[in-house]
């Protein structure tokens, strides 16, 4: 019998407790406590500076490698500390993350996604032109790019580095995948397209969605967390949060659009 | 003649303000023409005075009779391997030196010292260099007057070119890039190798053209650790000395006397053609990268 280490199903995916962010002396996020269950899709809405992105960054331990960036709290990633695995490469090959402007690193596509296989070893070509055209279809890119996997990434419109950024994070085989407002630089057909994609990964991974679409985050997740200001207000299944049975007078002011 | 609306018609102030930028762009443009001048002058006044002193023979000959005939072969071939030698020491050293900087170090008070220390390297006369590198190079790494320590004391010379050049062209590469190739599980290492690096490489050749600009030009550097009056014999290693096209334009200028008055400008000649065919090298490999180089 095959033992599924990373497959632990009877605990959250992440279990955030007190988490708190500072860069320097300015705090970004304080007393965030949240639970996201596995093969759920997790959504965070709220406005600028409530400290999304900063959720997102340590949640793969971005804190290691960024100067002045500080993260107290505890966080559980299926069931481990985060804070004491030691091989944080590891970590973050089992995280995705796509960021709100596309990065298509200055590499050819193939190279683009073929890089987080070949850093974790694999060296076949077979096996990589595989993962390749594997992530590529997944992310709905395939069929525009087949023809031209050798040239840079980084030429590829908004829309299309978008859907290359996913393929990249999927190549890593994520059990996470944090999307960070991916829908800023793509036009509303695609953002379609990936919010299809995103529906099917959710069989096979858990997925956090930050996005300053309120709409979007009730056609995509299945419970949603409103933040503002660098707290979390409120965590409730997104058809709660819309259907005005929510606490706070502020979240219901934020989704109902009449925030700010 | 058109008709024009006479709405479009422009204030006094505007008036004021495009005849202020009409003298701005006039001025620069003259500023631009009068430091063009000396380097048309300098280049036509070699080409006019120096070409007559060309030829294959002098491309390939000793000098002969007291430096007054003959060709410059032995200083040509010493020029590059100075260039060279200076070069295979600054390049992998001030690349490694600026990626420290750029990719590594925190900012603290002992980078700021390094920063502080780098700058005021690049502003210590040739002169220094050259006393120094008698001291540490010739004597105290027993170098002895050397090809080998005539290209370290042009190595230092030219580091704070190479790292400066280098680190800018380095932080020029979007921190997007670099948290994107983190997040994929690499390391800091992995994520310059494969990603900041390839982005850098015209940014480092602007460090090279630089380096060798000032080791092919420079003299006093050399004159007292490696450069020799006179050498007919090529150096068989970089512990010989050798002759140097700088150095020989010094000599035949200044020291040697029953000069004909071609001679110094057909050495000075192909210095320039020397530093000029280098950095058109280089030039040309880095718009073949540029092209490549697209977010």
């Amino acid at each position: 019998m095959v033992i599924e280490q990373d497959a632990v199903v009877d605990v959250p995916m992440l279990q955030v407790e007190d988490l708190a962010i500072h860069y320097g002396q300015k705090a970004a996020l304080q007393g965030v406590s949240l639970a996201v269950r596995s093969n759920e899709i997790f959504g965070i809405i709220g406005p600028a500076n409530a400290g999304k992105t900063s959720f997102l960054r340590a949640l793969n331990r971005m804190s290691d490698f960024v100067a002045g960036m500080r993260v107290a709290g505890r966080i559980r990633f299926a069931g481990r500390d985060l804070a004491a695995i030691e091989n944080v490469y590891a970590l973050r090959r089992r995280i995705g993350v796509v960021s709100p402007l596309p990065v298509g690193l200055p590499l050819s596509i193939y190279d683009n996604v073929a890089l987080a296989p070949r850093l974790r070893g694999v060296r076949e070509r077979a096996e990589l032109d595989e993962i390749v055209e594997r992530c590529l279809r997944r992310a709905a890119l395939w069929d525009e790019v087949k023809d031209r996997l050798q040239s840079l990434g980084s030429m590829l419109s908004g829309g299309q580095q978008q859907r290359l950024t996913i393929a990249r994070a999927l190549s890593q085989e994520p059990l996470l995948l944090l999307l960070d407002e991916f829908s800023i630089a793509v036009d509303p057909v695609t953002t379609m397209r990936i919010e299809e994609v995103l529906k099917e990964l959710r069989q096979e991974m858990t997925i956090v969605l930050v996005t300053n679409l309120v709409q979007q985050a009730r056609r995509l997740a299945d419970r949603t967390a409103f933040f503002l200001a660098g707290r979390c207000l409120e965590v409730a299944p997104t058809e709660e949060l819309f259907s005005g049975t929510v606490q706070d007078q502020r979240t219901r002011d934020y989704v109902e659009g009449r925030y700010g | 003649m058109t008709v024009v609306d006479a709405t479009f018609r422009a204030t006094a102030v505007e008036q004021r303000s495009m005849t202020v930028q009409r003298a701005f762009q006039l001025l620069f443009l003259f500023t631009t023409i009068v430091l063009a001048l000396p380097v048309l002058g300098i280049l036509a006044e070699l080409l006019i005075r120096g070409s007559p002193g060309l030829s294959l023979a002098f491309f390939l000959d000793n000098p002969r009779n007291g430096m007054t005939e003959g060709g410059i072969f032995p200083a040509l071939i010493g020029t590059l391997w100075l260039t060279v030698g200076a070069l295979a020491v600054a390049l992998p050293l001030g690349v490694a030196a600026a990626i420290y900087l750029s990719e590594y170090a925190g900012d603290n008070r002992l980078t700021r010292a390094i920063n502080v220390a780098i700058v005021n390297l690049a502003g210590v006369p040739s002169i220094v260099h050259a006393l120094f590198g008698v001291g540490a190079f010739v004597h105290f790494m027993r170098f002895g007057a050397s090809i080998l320590a005539a290209s370290c004391t042009l190595a230092v010379m030219t580091l704070p070119v190479v790292i400066v050049a280098t680190r800018e062209s380095l932080q020029a590469v979007p921190q997007a890039f670099r948290e994107a190739s983190w997040s994929l599980g690499a390391t800091r290492w992995q994520t310059i190798w494969r990603v900041v690096l390839p982005n850098s490489v015209s940014g480092i050749l602007t460090g090279v053209i630089l380096c060798v600009s000032r080791a092919v030009g420079e003299t006093a550097p050399i004159m007292f650790t490696g450069a020799a009056f006179y050498v007919p014999l090529l150096p068989r290693s970089v512990f010989d000395q050798t002759m140097a096209l700088s150095y020989h334009l010094f000599n035949v200028s200044t020291q040697v006397t029953n000069v004909p008055p071609h001679l110094p400008f057909a050495v000075a000649l192909v210095l320039i053609g020397v530093v000029l065919s280098m950095n058109a090298t280089a030039i040309a490999f880095r718009m073949r990268l540029r092209g490549r180089k697209k977010w």
